[in-house]
């Protein structure tokens, strides 16, 4: 178990060095030449020019620059805007906004998701099965940028029902449509991996004996199938959370919230190469720790699997 | 072989070797099997037609409207759906329904491309590793635990945004290289459970090289699960395109897209709805009709689920 840990520590460390790595190879190794980029079509005075190519050590070889990045994002430092804030600065400004957000849309998907996933699995081969299975596979169809102008356009003008933005400063009842939008497509996944693990379980020979122990339908699902089918869930949701990152960039640039999504897309469209990779390295370090956390917590839940 | 398709655990009653009507005591293999399941499946006949529709018109667009989406006229811009414009007109007049019947060829190429060359590279390194196992394995399986750290649509911004122009070939190269980990994770476990069976065992005391070993047993019983999944991807390959051109980091104009579609007309939409609503009915119904296809193909050619 404590080798498990340690092996699982180091796999995450080398994670993060070549994923680190691989994303500043993208953006800083591709041939250009981002001072000229900086000047525009103006004139630039050859001191200006040294000056800034040292300061930004673009003179050096390429591991060079790397060892500079990372050196300075684990003392925090990611780097500087065009009109010079810190990254992360930006980042800091920017999270809450995400976070509540995500947070949202996360509890969202797992209540609806589970719910639905029992629903149709206790029902498996019925019509209510049928219903979640084909409007589950109707949501994931649609792209989410389609499914944000569809519900502002619908449920957010037409009908009325919910604000179409969230708001200055923006509230909970704002952030109610953009978590709803957020969260739809991981809940559709999150439904049918719970039906299909619930249905899976309830054939299996320790529920022939809970049932033959003459336990009430309502004790086998919810205290015995119930915890094992939420085994893969979870795994799940650690996986998604890097879905739900990408989903977050879409729903915000809709939705007008200014989170780190948001962040990311205006900075993509000014070309903004600093803060597009100081970001999304946060992104990538959050993501690399969740998925640790789970792949722990896993082992210490699940005693089937033995690590060795 | 050909009995693979039941699995050992359970125990049924029935032959063994089910006959289909008309061929009297031949076995079955599982795709045949599965082939005969799937024609009466009415998800699989219904996303079948669909996707045939969709990869005709990729093809000749100009079976299904002859007129030309770049022949525009600003006199007619933004007009709403009439007999004359099936779909409407776009802000710079141009025909709404042209433009969307054009506009399927770019999702098609994107989706079929990517997923056949990340299918390759994931089925190729998977069965080695999976085959293989050792120190080959351990180098494939940490550098795909890389690839999967860094989600595919923050690789692709990161990257496409890197890159100056973005045609159609950037963008399948950019979402092949971040699109093989998954389906390498599972070709590898497909294999790994593969090669632990007797007539593996069999074929190399027979003295098969490895290289037979693995096409002739391994790829055919260990690919199904890939096949599946390689489906649905190429569904979820064409929304990840679709977005990417929404953000502006995918295709850019003039090519005609779905996505870029939606995002030219982003601050219409309210005015103009229907600037929305055609392109992303053709689309959800491109991605629907794969992802459809995928759970069909699933449903039937998983023998567990019978």
């Amino acid at each position: 178990m404590t080798s498990y840990i340690i092996r699982r520590v180091g796999q995450f460390v080398l994670v993060f060095f070549a994923a680190t790595f691989l994303i500043f190879a993208m953006v800083f190794a591709i041939p250009g030449d981002p001072i000229r980029a900086l000047a525009g079509d103006k004139p630039m005075p050859e001191t200006l020019r040294q000056t800034l190519t040292q300061q930004f050590h673009l003179d050096e070889p390429f591991l060079a620059q790397y060892w500079h990045y990372m050196t300075g994002v684990l003392q925090g430092d990611l780097g500087t805007s065009f009109n010079n804030r810190e990254v992360l600065d930006i980042i800091k400004e920017r999270f809450p906004r995400t976070l509540q957000l995500a947070i949202m849309a996360f509890i969202i998907e797992v209540v609806v998701g589970v719910s639905a996933g029992i629903w149709a699995g206790i029902r498996k081969d019925k019509f209510l099965d049928s219903l979640v299975k084909v409007s589950t596979v109707a949501v994931i169809s649609i792209p989410i940028f389609v499914l944000g102008f569809l519900a502002q356009l619908i449920i957010g003008v037409r009908l009325g029902w919910l604000p179409v933005t969230a708001g200055n400063p923006p509230t909970v009842y704002g952030y109610l449509l953009p978590a709803i939008v957020l969260a739809s497509v991981s809940l559709a996944y999150v439904a049918r991996l719970t039906r299909s693990s619930l249905v899976e379980n309830l054939r299996s020979d320790y529920v022939r004996t809970a049932k033959a122990k003459g336990l009430s339908q309502r004790r086998v699902i919810g205290v015995h199938t119930f915890r094992n089918s939420l085994i893969p869930v979870v795994t799940f949701l650690a996986i998604d959370l890097g879905a739900l990152m990408g989903g977050a960039i879409v729903t915000e640039s809709i939705f007008n919230i200014p989170g780190l999504g948001q962040a990311v897309y205006q900075a993509t469209l000014a070309q903004e190469g600093a803060v597009v990779v100081g970001i999304v390295t946060v992104l990538v370090i959050i993501y690399a720790v969740a998925n640790l956390v789970v792949d722990v917590m896993y082992a210490v839940l699940d005693p089937r699997i033995r690590y060795d | 072989m050909t009995d693979l398709s039941i699995p050992t655990e359970v125990v049924t009653p029935e032959p063994l070797i089910v006959s289909p009507p008309g061929q009297p005591g031949k076995p079955t293999s599982l795709w045949s099997d599965a082939w005969r399941e799937l024609r009466r499946k009415p998800s699989f006949v219904i996303s079948a037609v669909l996707i045939i529709l969709m990869v005709i018109m990729a093809i000749f667009p100009t079976l299904f409207t002859s007129i030309d989406p770049r022949d525009c006229s600003l006199l007619n811009a933004l007009q709403p759906p009439s007999s004359e414009h099936w779909f409407g007109t776009d802000l710079q007049g141009c025909d709404y329904y042209a433009r969307t019947i054009h506009g399927a060829r770019a999702s098609v190429v994107i989706g079929l491309v990517v997923t056949f060359f990340a299918t390759l590279i994931a089925v190729t390194l998977g069965s080695i590793a999976g085959y293989k196992g050792g120190g080959i394995d351990s180098v494939l399986s940490r550098f795909t635990d890389v690839m999967f750290a860094i989600p595919l649509i923050l690789a692709a911004i990161v990257f496409l945004n890197a890159l100056g122009s973005k045609g159609i070939w950037t963008v399948c190269a950019v979402l092949i290289v971040f699109g093989w980990p998954t389906m390498l994770r599972l070709m590898r476990s497909s294999v790994l459970s593969v090669r632990e069976l007797d007539y593996v065992d069999a074929a190399r005391a027979l003295g098969a090289s490895d290289w037979r070993i693995i096409t002739r047993h391994v790829l055919p019983n260990g690919i199904t699960p890939v096949i599946v999944y390689a489906t649905i991807t190429i569904g979820v390959v064409i929304a990840v395109e679709a977005t990417l051109s929404f953000l502006n980091v995918g295709l850019q104009l003039p090519a005609i897209s779905w996505g870029l579609m939606i995002s030219t007309a982003r601050t219409r939409i309210l005015a103009s709805p229907h600037l929305l609503f055609f392109p992303g009915l053709f689309l959800s119904v491109t991605v629907f009709a794969f992802i459809l296809m995928g759970d069909a193909l699933r449903d039937a050619l998983d023998p567990k689920l019978r």
